[in-house]
C-alpha cells in the first residue's frame, strides 16, 4: 500500500483563458481508493484526464510505475492506457452495437485475446458485477444501474493497475449508485487495482481510502494538512 | 436514546432477567457500543420505582442482574405514548460549527481551515461506519445508513457554508 504507483506533480492546464488545473498534485499508491472531490468546475475530471494520460498538462509531470507518461511514444500510452488502466464514466459508454459481454471484451480483444477466452473472462466479470443475466442484451436494453455495473466489468476485465472512475455513479439513485461503489470497490481490492473516484457524493467517496479536494484547480490533501 | 422505553418494549414480548435485557439492547439497538451495567442498573429502578416494572422471578446470586422483570400496563401504556409521539428533528451540531465559523470569521481567524477540518472529520466516520455497513447484516446497514445520512447532511452544510464564506464574512465583520 505504500508504493507510489502514480504521481502528478504541479499540473497547470490551460483551456483558452480559462485555467482548470493552476498546481494540482496527486500521489497515487498501489491498490488505494482515493476520492477525489470538489465543487464544479474546479478540475476534477481535468486532473483525471492528466494522470490518465489522455490530456496532455501544460506544465507538470506525471509519472507511472517509475516512467515519465510525457515522454512516451502515442504507441506506448495508449497501450498503457489499454493494459494496465481502466476506465469508468457517468454514463457508461458502453458501444450500442455490442452486446454487454461483447462490451466487456473488447478491451481483452483490442489486446489480442481470442474471442473464447476473452467472453469467458468476461462473463465471469459481469457474474461478480451481479449483471450475468444481461450478457447477451445490448445497453439499450438494460438499466442504467446495469450499464454501469457492465461498465465495471469491462474497466476491470484486464485486470489493470488503476481504474480511473469520473462519476460513475453520477446517473443513479442513491442507492444503486451505492451498489455500484461497492461492487467497483471490492473488485478493486480483490486485484489490486488502485481506483481514482471523481466524486461529489460523500457516501460514495465513504467507500475509498482517503480523500482529496480540487479547489479552483489545486489539489489539497486535507488528511495530510490536518 | 430512551434505554427506558426501549427496555418496555423489549419486555413486552416476554419478561426478561436484567443481563438478557441488556444483551438484547446491545445486540438490537446498539451493535459495537454495549450499555454499562451503571446505566441498566439505574433505568431498572427508575422504572421500578415509577411502577412501569415490576420484579416478578429471581435467580440465585445478587444485583439486578438476575431479577426477573415484567412490564405493567402502565409501562405498556408508557411505550406506546412514546412510540407515537413524533421525535424533535435535531438541529445536531451545525449551530456549535456555525458559531465556531462566525467568531472564526469576527475575530479574523481562518474560517475556512475550521470547516476543512470539519470536514476530514465527518469524512473519516463516514469511511469507518461505511466499513462497518459493508460487513454487517441488514439490521446494521440500516443503523449505519442512518448515521451516515446525517453525516452527509452535515457535509453538504460545510460544503454549502465553505462557498458562502466571504458572503458571511462580509456580514459579520464589524
Ligand atoms: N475541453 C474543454 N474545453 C474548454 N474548457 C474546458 C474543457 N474541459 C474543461 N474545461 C474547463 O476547465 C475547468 C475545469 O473543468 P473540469 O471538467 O476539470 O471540472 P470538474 O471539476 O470535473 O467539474 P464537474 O464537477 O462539473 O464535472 C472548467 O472551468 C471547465 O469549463
Ligand atoms: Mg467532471
Amino acid at each position: 500500500m505504500t508504493e507510489a504507483l502514480l504521481v502528478g506533480t504541479d499540473l497547470h492546464k490551460m483551456y483558452g483563458t480559462t485555467p482548470a488545473l493552476r498546481g494540482s498534485s496527486l500521489t497515487v499508491r498501489a491498490g488505494e481508493i482515493v476520492a477525489v472531490m470538489g465543487s464544479s468546475g474546479s478540475g476534477k475530471s481535468t486532473l483525471l484526464h492528466c494522470l490518465a494520460g489522455i490530456v496532455r498538462p501544460d506544465d507538470g509531470t506525471v509519472v507511472y510505475a517509475g516512467r515519465l507518461i510525457s515522454s512516451m511514444t502515442d504507441v506506448e500510452r495508449s497501450a498503457l492506457r489499454r493494459r494496465d488502466f481502466g476506465f469508468v464514466f457517468q454514463f457508461g459508454q458502453l458501444v450500442p452495437e455490442l452486446t454487454c459481454v461483447e462490451n466487456v471484451a473488447l478491451p481483452l480483444r483490442l489486446d489480442g485475446v481470442r474471442r473464447k477466452e476473452a467472453e469467458r473472462r468476461s462473463r465471469e466479470w459481469l457474474d461478480r458485477l451481479e449483471v450475468g443475466d444481461v450478457a447477451g442484451k445490448l445497453p439499450g436494453q438494460i438499466s442504467g444501474g446495469q450499464g454501469q455495473r457492465v461498465a465495471v466489468a469491462r474497466a476491470l476485465v484486464t485486470e489493470p493497475k488503476v481504474v480511473f472512475a469520473d462519476e460513475p455513479t453520477g446517473a443513479l439513485d442513491s442507492l444503486n449508485g451505492e451498489k455500484v461503489m461497492q461492487l467497483l470497490g471490492q473488485a478493486a481490492r480483490d486485484t489490486g487495482a488502485a481506483v481514482v473516484l471523481v466524486t461529489h457524493e460523500p457516501r460514495v467517496a465513504a467507500y475509498a481510502d482517503r480523500e482529496v479536494v480540487v479547489r479552483d484547480g489545486a489539489s489539497l490533501d486535507l488528511e495530510r494538512v490536518a | 436514546m430512551s434505554i427506558g422505553h426501549s427496555f418496555l418494549g423489549l419486555l413486552e414480548g416476554k419478561p426478561r432477567h436484567g443481563y438478557d435485557l441488556k444483551r438484547a439492547y446491545d445486540e438490537r439497538f446498539s451493535p459495537g457500543r454495549p450499555l454499562h451495567h451503571g446505566q441498566v442498573y439505574a433505568t431498572l429502578s427508575r422504572l421500578l420505582k415509577n411502577g412501569l416494572v415490576v420484579v416478578d422471578g429471581l435467580e440465585p446470586g445478587e444485583g439486578p442482574e438476575r431479577k426477573r422483570y415484567a412490564v405493567t400496563d402502565a409501562g405498556i401504556t408508557d411505550v406506546q405514548a412514546w412510540l407515537s409521539q413524533p421525535e424533535k428533528p435535531e438541529p445536531y451540531l451545525q449551530s456549535v460549527l456555525y458559531t465556531k465559523v462566525v467568531l472564526a470569521l469576527m475575530t479574523g481567524r481562518p474560517a475556512d481551515e475550521i470547516l476543512d477540518v470539519q470536514r476530514t472529520e465527518h469524512l473519516r466516520l463516514m469511511r469507518e461506519v461505511t466499513r462497518r455497513k459493508t460487513g454487517g447484516d441488514l439490521a446494521e446497514q440500516l443503523i449505519c445508513d442512518h448515521a451516515l445520512f446525517h453525516l452527509e447532511a452535515d457535509l453538504r452544510w460545510l460544503e454549502l457554508t465553505a462557498a458562502r464564506l466571504n458572503e458571511l464574512a462580509a456580514r459579520v465583520r464589524p
